[in-house]
């Protein structure tokens, strides 16, 4: 699998996330500057990384959603590559107009820091195979905007397609209360485009790839992908 | 020309921030005051006199980047 990880001014986590890429896939993925034009030829997947790009000037993602590399990105996704937009990753999707909703301050007004549990809704390629539908995984969160919102005919539409891809919810895989923690409607915590190759979610699966850090819940999802573009 | 836009989250939109200055508010122990929304306010300064252009211009920034329409109104106020 060829991948590219999108840098913006302020990106943080590209190094975990090639980090995560290069050990399903055996290949370093290309860096990409957000102010190049076009992605390397044959890139399958796109991987829009966490951080605080444009140090979250006017809102999350806003200005990185506009700038020159995603007109190339959502090329990419309207041919059907795959595109991964991790914390940060998942706001510049929602602004650039590629997921719908938006990541709204998160309710209790905190950043939250922590190890949370999800809910895989659905397993399946290109980027939840190598998980069982209804697995609970243990990732980590650290975002301040990640309360999930859109308006009550969206969430109809995204629930009634099955494009919820996760829920927070506790290890014992129960959904509500204080499992969920930034408020985010129904749970959400990542949701897929209509076709299923467009992927945001805030939590990061991507620093959860070694025993070291407290689990390996995350490679799961590199792993997932590793296989569907082979 | 000098412009204003004002953008403000839509009705029905929770807005944390405004509860949390609400609250201070509160125990500042200023009366009166029924709910805060918190919005954004952004000065433009336009180049050259034709009005229209310049609305033109100012609806476009409102909707291409200023505000988020999913969750935002915006006015426009053009001295």
């Amino acid at each position: 699998m060829k991948a590219a990880v999108i840098l913006f001014p302020g990106s943080n986590r590209e190094g975990d996330a090639a980090r995560a890429l290069k050990q399903a896939t055996g290949r370093q993925p290309d860096i990409v500057w957000h102010a190049d034009h076009d992605l390397p030829t044959g890139t399958d997947l796109v991987v829009l990384p966490g951080g605080f790009s444009y140090g979250d000037y006017l809102r999350c993602g806003a200005i990185a959603g506009r700038a020159p590399i995603m007109d190339a990105v959502r090329k990419h996704a309207s041919r059907g590559g795959y595109v991964l937009g991790i914390c940060n990753g998942f706001q510049i999707l929602c602004e650039s107009g590629l997921l719908p909703g938006v990541l709204m301050r998160n309710a209790n007004l905190h950043f939250v820091c922590k190890m949370q549990h999800l809910k895989v809704e659905r397993a399946a390629a290109p980027f939840t195979s190598a998980y069982r539908s209804g697995e609970v995984i243990k990732v980590c969160i650290a975002h301040g905007e990640g309360n999930y919102e859109a308006d009550d005919a969206t969430i109809e539409t995204i629930e009634k397609d099955g494009r919820v891809a996760f829920r927070y919810c506790d290890e014992n895989g129960a959904l509500g209360g204080g499992a969920n923690p930034n408020g985010s409607r129904n749970d959400i915590a990542g949701i897929y485009s209509e076709r299923f190759n467009v992927l945001g979610l805030m939590p990061h699966p991507e620093n959860l790839i070694d025993p070291m850090v407290g689990g390996v819940d995350g490679r799961g999802m590199f792993a997932s992908l590793a296989a569907a573009a082979g | 020309m000098k412009a204003r836009v004002v953008v403000t989250l839509k009705n029905g939109v929770l807005d944390p921030q405004g509860k949390a200055i609400e609250g201070a508010l509160k125990s500042l122990g200023v009366e009166g005051v029924a709910s805060v929304r918190q919005g954004k306010v952004f000065d433009l300064e336009i180049e050259g006199q034709d009005k229209a252009a310049a609305s033109a211009s100012l609806q476009a920034a409102c909707e291409k980047l200023l505000a988020n329409t999913v969750i935002e109104n915006f006015k426009i106020d053009l001295g």
